[in-house]
């Protein structure tokens, strides 16, 4: 009976397998443990050259960091009344950025979504470098960073003899991000345990010997080390997926919370989680287009992989897009007039190319995604994907500078310009993510080997008649038909 | 240490005592132990002799560094090396003095720590200040330290000194003096003017040229023609009901005492309901949109050379009430005269000192006819001085001279005409031909540099002096300081030309006076005078002056017809350069000026319909040209100036003024010229196609929300005024202009304010002018750095006290209102709950405090407050200046680095002050100190205000004059329907206007 749908062309169609290539338990191990395992010399020179660019624009960071803590804020452009402007917008964009890590392993995890696992890995440090990236803006926007370890973190000190101000929502922002990427940092490590032990076991050299078995935690492979791995895996699947929701919201209450015009809307937690999920997935999607083709990981990122990401893509494109008629919508209903008129202003203010270079971005372009051939199609999707993110990052910039920018006085109003130091720190933290995204593509093991083996198990199962010798217990299934 | 005190004192057998530590420290482990932590002082930390040696060292080092800096004068006071027996040190002593701006003296309160001026103050008992300085004055005390100012005696290019200086006058040939020419400013200085008389009998020959670059030598010739003799006109803006100001921005850049403010403004404060009907009602015809315009009820834009006409036609009209007109000047004309004839002796029309003498004339002649001469104006004799050399005439005579060659020695005693001097006089290739030339300055300016001798000029809080007001006022000037560069003041200088017996200026002035005050208590006089500021001696009596009508009409007849062709270029002071007297003044520099609010510049300002007629846009550069005077200038559009007119302010385009003033905006001198000092007509505007930036602190001008995608913007009711008629029908007006209701909380109140001192202010708006005095004091008081053009157009003035400044009505010739902005102070203040660090708290006094060194600088504060109040250290403005800057700082008030954010505090020092004043006056029966009064604690801005529209004080107590205030039904908070509950709260301005000439 089972043959018979298997075999079922239509059926293949819908459902296509989720590892191409006809691999086996040993090729997959292969291939992934390969990238990591090859000689400098046998890593494509591409990658070197690319690693070399990225690497001096975090060499670009660490000057303009060094310059800010020498200086101060004047170097940017933050002015009164614009006192948050590209600082505040690339922390909420990076954190944004992060969701999607988690949503893919956490909550896709949870929902057995098994296309997650040959992108999950990627995803995860995905977030972590984002979150990464993240943290330097609170840390440095204020100009004298030495103080942060004190503002941030309620240390007992005798010197102050006071706490934080527990009301301010800076507060519950320094928790709800540290404890975002503590979960995320060790889901993904528990994630690499597995893998970590089979590359401790394929290591040659001392030195990565004694590191992979030093990070590997002396895992064996035992059921009982299974068990174990799966419960820990779950449980800490099940402690992400409300941080999903929680970081984003938690940022968007350092806006929700005031009394700005634009600022001050309960939409916001809902909004800034539908946009943080958006632009999350937008950024994989570039990442894992250049990483499958850089590292032809074909087989393992397929389109559908793809596909379904852009469908998610599409979802809370829209869901922004309502979002941003939402705020219209309730600016005029409101009957409040700064509202109305910040949101007027918003629009056909002296921000207006923001604006609609954010509604364009975000709202417009995702629209494509209804055509399936378009969904399908990578080097659209590319484009697109790269779009969303320079939409995202616009729609933080409208929030916080077009708000800022007019509010209550008219006589305090003014206009916010970068510095060449605003556009360099900025172009810097990609660097960053860049950099450590590609450390971390060639020293470990960027697809889950262990769990790509897992839907492997279960492909060979439905797709067996598409590989021919394989040595698998089901390999005479094909003779009876 | 934990183990060396044990290694010491723990007892091995038995109690162990030790006599002293001395004996404990003999021990060989702490010596080791020593050695081991400190090893480069271990010796001198061990031995008793040496360490108190290094103590001693370091004290008298201390002593030594106080000593040079900030000794006290000598003679009279002993420096601060022999201390006193009553002297606090670190404790603010306050000492009088008078500072002369422009001829007008003024008596001032300098605020001295440990011998440095800090902090001016007007002083009350003098009838210029009445309590009150101007932005001028207290900004001046930051040129002492101007570390641009001259250091050295210059001869030629080379460092001399003033030994050889008095050789070099000594060798002077002058003989009957034919060949020596003095030229000083205004000499306001009756000790000066004695010596003066001393010098021209020495050398009868001799001429001595007083010019000022903003004279006032019109007002003088219009006295002549019309009285026949030469008077001081003193308008009393106090007793008059209505006024007519032509030309005259005596609420601004033509009153350079407060005098004329804190007059106008008595009739503008309300203290109670009775005080409606005496509100003032104003009129003003001018070119240039000026403070006084603002604050009219009425203006009429007019080009500067029009208003002879209209002074003409309104003589008329009020002889013979004219058929009403269509347009809006004879509208204007026909009301002001109806006006002003019902207002009779208790009407008052005023003349600028740009007007020709003819004007003033006109006005002496109308306020005749209304009977306000001897009422609202009254009149001193100006005649005591021969003034034949006075004003640009003088100057021009002297250039004559000088070019002729008659001029062996020129001594120039302050002042710089090679930059002030109109451009045909040519003063500087003038100069070149004197041989012996003498420059007395504070600077190494321009004149400096083309003189052959220059000589460091004393600042007039370091040299003896004395001033007298044109109403004949006298006052000492006594310095708090001494020279810090070595320079000498005006009457040593003279007193060195002349060779005196008593060169020493505390001598020469204290025998001047010695010879004025009744010789009974002569010394006690003197002393009430040091202390008063005022010297009980009066210079100049009242007059009252006979108008010779004929005479007027006949110099009406006479006047030349004024040129209507091209644009009319009007010449003004600067609000923050004056005439160039401040323009290397950082406080003064970044003063925004009132209407324009531009800062570190000027610009040439026209009307938006000239600027549509030749499509010009801010920040155009274009040459204004006539014959063969011309000046390339950027362009500003300012609405309510005169079409056809444009206005280029003096006092810019310095090109040796010092790091601060050098190459700050367009040199108006350029094109101005004797002939036409201050309404130049025939003059070419042409673009030249470059653009300049000009930096303002206000962009948006209007109340009103800019009109988007067709939907007419709303006003927003922020500053809030109405007539005196509406306000009668309907007190609630004010109060009712907020479009959505006040948001009421869902929480019960926290914090209980109803008990102690809750301190609150009230800002009346109809009494405040917009002058910017309190902008300065604030920043004088509270150390709020300068932060440079560059910065500023990056929108980061540290300002915590600004003014607005909102047009109403349409473009070409709008209202325009003025509203000071302080800290709020809000009970429920929006910065507060989103600090993460609670660096800015409540106090339970309702002050919304920072604590600076918590501040770690996220800026969530400043982004939360609705009046953006708030300034960020975006750089380490402070660190960035010279060391000398320091000494100007208020040691009350910590100085904030970079990154940390600050705003009004109401003056919480001066509170504290109050507070410990009040311990020390002792307890009362039941043991608590005694209540501050209300007056104990004045704000620096409220002190300094001359318009008396700032009170503040505690809220609680139903008696102070703020809560007298706040009770009035004007008062209403700003935003106040966002629930912020502000502390501070404005008094809705009522406007006296004429229902003839704006429905209301």
């Amino acid at each position: 009976m089972s043959v018979a749908v298997r075999q079922n062309p239509q059926l293949l169609e819908t459902n296509p397998p989720l590892v191409k290539g006809g691999k086996d338990f040993h090729d997959v191990t292969e291939d992934i443990s390969s990238i990591t395992e090859a000689k400098v010399f046998e890593t494509p020179m591409k990658y070197w050259i690319t690693l070399a660019c990225t690497g001096s624009i975090v060499v670009l960071l660490g000057a303009m960091l060094a310059w800010l803590v020498a200086n101060g804020i004047g170097v940017w452009g933050n002015n009164r009344p614009i006192g948050w402007a590209w600082d505040i917008t690339n922390f909420v964009f990076w954190i944004g950025i992060g969701h999607a890590g988690t949503l893919i392993s956490a909550i896709l995890f949870l929902f057995r979504q098994k296309w997650r696992t040959s992108i999950n890995r990627s995803a995860e440090a995905m977030t972590i470098f984002a979150v990464m990236c993240a943290g330097l803006f609170p840390l440095f926007h204020t100009g004298r960073p030495w103080r942060a370890a004190y503002w941030l973190f309620p240390i007992p000190n005798t010197d102050l003899n006071m706490w934080q101000n527990f009301r301010s929502p800076l507060i519950w922002d320094v928790f709800a991000v540290s404890t975002y990427f503590t979960i995320s940092a060790l889901f993904w490590f528990t994630g690499l345990v597995p893998d970590l032990a089979t590359l401790r076991d394929r290591a040659t050299g001392t030195v990565k010997k004694f590191v992979f078995g030093f990070l590997s935690l002396g895992w064996r492979g035992s059921a009982r080390h299974w068990r174990n791995y799966e419960a820990g895996y779950m449980i800490l699947a099940g402690l992400s997926t409300p941080l999903v929701l929680s970081v984003h919201s938690v940022v968007s209450f350092d806006f929700a919370t005031s009394v700005i015009p634009g600022w001050h809307t309960t939409i916001f937690p809902p909004y800034f989680v539908a946009g943080a999920i958006f632009s999350g997935f937008a950024c994989v999607m570039t990442l894992l287009i250049i990483a499958r083709w850089t590292l032809n990981l074909h087989d393992y990122i397929t389109i559908k992989h793809l596909e379904n990401m852009n469908k998610i893509i599409l979802v809370t494109g829209s869901i922004v897009g309502y979002a941003y008629c939402t705020e219209f919508f309730i600016a005029w209903y409101s009957g409040n007039p700064y509202e109305r008129f910040t949101f007027l202003n918003r629009a056909f203010g002296p921000y207006w190319w923001a604006y609609w270079m954010m509604f364009s971005c975000n709202v417009f372009s995702p629209q494509f995604y209804w055509s399936k051939t378009l969904r399908r199609s990578v080097p659209f999707m590319f484009v697109i994907s790269i779009i969303v993110n320079i939409g995202m990052w616009f729609e933080r910039f409208v929030i916080i500078a077009t708000s800022l920018s007019r509010d209550f006085l008219p006589s305090s109003w003014g206009y916010f310009r970068p510095t060449y130091v605003d556009i360099s720190t900025f172009i810097g933290t990609i660097g960053l993510f860049l950099t450590l995204f590609l450390l971390f593509a060639r020293f470990l093991p960027m697809i889950a080997i262990s769990e790509v083996k897992g839907v492997l198990a279960n492909e060979k199962h439905l797709f067996a008649p598409e590989r021919q010798g394989a040595v698998t217990g089901h390999e005479e299934a094909p003779k009876h038909a | 240490m934990t183990s060396l005190v044990q290694i010491k004192f723990a007892p091995k057998t038995g109690p162990k005592y030790w006599r002293s530590l001395d004996q404990a420290a003999n021990a060989p482990e702490f010596r080791q132990w020593v050695e081991r932590e400190f090893p480069s002082t271990a010796a001198d930390m061990l031995d008793g002799n040496s360490r108190r040696t290094i103590l001693k060292l370091m004290a008298a080092s201390f002593g030594m560094a106080g000593l040079v800096a900030c000794s006290r004068p000598e003679l009279r006071f002993a420096p601060q090396a022999r201390l006193q027996e009553d002297y606090i040190p670190g404790s603010p002593y306050n000492y009088t003095t008078s500072v002369v701006i422009n001829g007008q003296a003024t008596g001032l309160v300098v605020k001295t720590y440990d011998g440095r001026p800090v902090k001016v103050e007007g002083n009350p008992d003098h009838p210029n200040s009445l309590g009150a300085a101007t932005a001028m004055m207290q900004a001046s005390v930051l040129d002492i330290y101007d570390p641009d100012r001259s250091k050295f005696v210059l001869n030629g290019k080379q460092d001399s000194t003033w030994e050889a200086f008095a050789t070099a006058v000594r060798g002077l040939n002058l003989a009957d003096g034919s060949g020596l020419r003095i030229l000083s400013e205004t000499v306001a200085s009756p000790t000066l003017d004695g010596l003066r008389t001393q010098l021209l009998a020495k050398y009868p020959a001799a001429r001595w040229v007083e010019y000022d670059p903003v004279s006032r030598e019109n007002s003088r010739a219009g006295s002549i023609l019309a009285f026949g003799q030469a008077l001081y006109v003193h308008p009393q803006f106090d007793k008059a009901k209505v006024i007519l100001s032509l030309d005259f921005d005596f609420l601004g850049l033509d009153s350079p005492s407060p005098l004329a403010t804190k007059q106008f403004s008595k009739r503008r404060l309300v203290a109670t309901e009775e005080d409606i009907d005496n509100i003032s009602r104003l009129y003003v015809v001018e070119s240039q949109f000026s403070l006084t315009g603002a604050n009219a009820e009425h203006r009429l834009r007019s080009r500067g050379s029009e208003v002879k006409q209209f002074a003409q036609d309104l003589l008329a009209a009020v002889n013979a009430p004219p058929a009403a007109g269509s347009d809006r000047r004879s509208q204007f004309l026909a009301a002001v005269a109806k006006d002003l004839k019902a207002g009779g002796a208790e009407a008052l029309v005023v003349v600028g000192p740009r007007q020709p003498a003819v004007v003033h004339a006109l006005a002496h002649q109308i306020n005749q006819l209304l009977g306000a001469n001897g009422k609202t104006v009254t009149f001193t004799s100006a005649a005591r001085v021969d003034r034949v050399d006075a004003g640009v005439e003088g100057l021009r005579t002297l250039a004559a001279a000088m070019n002729g060659s008659q001029v062996s020695t020129l001594i120039v005693l302050g002042g710089n005409p090679v930059y002030s001097a109109p451009v045909d006089l040519d003063f500087g290739a003038a100069l070149a031909k004197v041989a012996a030339s003498i420059h007395l300055g504070q600077a190494v300016n321009e004149t400096a540099a083309a003189s052959k001798w220059h000589l460091p000029e004393a600042h007039f809080m370091e040299a003896w002096g004395d001033t007298r007001t044109t109403s004949g006022v006298a006052s000492i000037q006594q310095p708090m300081i001494d020279p810090l560069y070595g320079g000498k003041s005006t009457i040593e200088v003279v007193a060195e030309l002349l060779d005196l017996p008593e060169k020493r200026g505390y001598q020469i002035v204290k025998n001047f006076w010695a010879a004025q005050l009744p010789a009974v208590g002569r010394e006690n006089a003197w002393r009430k005078s040091l202390n008063d500021g005022v010297v009980p001696v009066s210079m100049m009596a009242v007059v009252t002056p006979v108008l010779n009508a004929a005479s007027v009409s006949a110099a009406v007849a006479a006047a030349p017809v004024a040129a209507s062709n091209g644009i009319e270029v009007a010449f003004v002071p600067s609000g923050s350069a004056w005439d160039g007297t401040f323009s290397n003044n950082a406080w003064m520099q970044e003063t925004p000026d009132s209407m324009t609010k531009l800062v570190w510049g000027n610009a040439v300002l026209v009307s938006p319909a000239m600027a549509r007629q030749q499509s010009l846009a801010n920040g155009d550069m274009v040459s204004l040209s006539q014959g063969k005077y011309k000046v390339d200038a950027a362009v500003m559009i300012q609405p309510g100036q005169a079409d056809g007119a444009v206005t280029l302010s003096l006092g810019y385009g310095r090109t040796r003024s010092g790091n601060v003033g050098d190459a700050v905006g367009f040199n108006a001198n350029l094109i101005r010229t004797s002939e036409n000092f201050f309404y130049a007509p025939g003059f070419a505007v042409a673009k030249t196609g470059a653009t300049h930036i000009h930096a303002t602190t206000q962009e948006h001008g209007t109340m009103q929300e800019p009109e988007l995608l067709g939907i007419v913007g709303k006003i927003r009711p922020v500053f809030r005024e109405t007539t005196i008629e509406e306000y009668k029908k309907e007190p609630a007006v004010i109060k009712e202009m907020v479009e959505v209701p006040v948001l009421e909380s869902i929480h019960p109140a926290v914090v209980d304010y109803s008990t102690g001192y809750q301190w609150g202010m009230a800002i009346d708006l109809g009494s405040c002018t917009g002058c910017n005095a309190c902008v300065v004091a604030c920043q004088a008081e509270n150390n709020t750095p300068v932060v440079g053009k560059d910065q500023v157009l990056r929108g980061r003035e540290m300002h915590w006290l600004r003014i607005d400044r909102y047009y109403v009505g349409d473009e070409e010739d709008p209202r325009a209102v003025e509203q000071p902005i302080p800290c709020m102070q809000c009970e429920n203040a929006p910065c507060e709950y989103v600090c993460p660090v609670a660096a800015t708290t409540h106090s339970p006094e309702g002050l919304n405090d920072m604590a600076y060194n918590r501040c770690v600088g996220t800026r969530y504060c400043a982004n939360n407050c609705p009046y953006k109040v708030r300034h960020f250290n975006f750089l380490n403005y402070h660190k960035n200046q010279p060391d000398i800057l320091a000494m100007v700082q208020n040691p009350e008030v910590t100085v904030r680095m970079r990154g940390i954010m600050e705003k009004c505090t109401y003056c919480v020092q001066r509170i504290q002050n109050a507070k410990i004043t009040a311990k020390a006056d002792g307890r009362q029966s039941d043991g608590t100190p005694r209540e501050i009064k209300d007056g104990d604690v004045v704000t620096a801005c409220q002190q300094t205000c001359p318009a008396d529209a700032i009170a503040f004080g505690n809220i609680n107590d139903p008696t102070s004059r703020v809560s007298k205030l706040k009770k009035q039904e004007r008062n209403y908070g700003l935003l106040e329907e966002l629930q912020t509950k502000p502390r501070t709260t404005y008094l809705g301005r009522l406007r006296n206007v004429n229902p003839e000439l704006e429905k209301s």
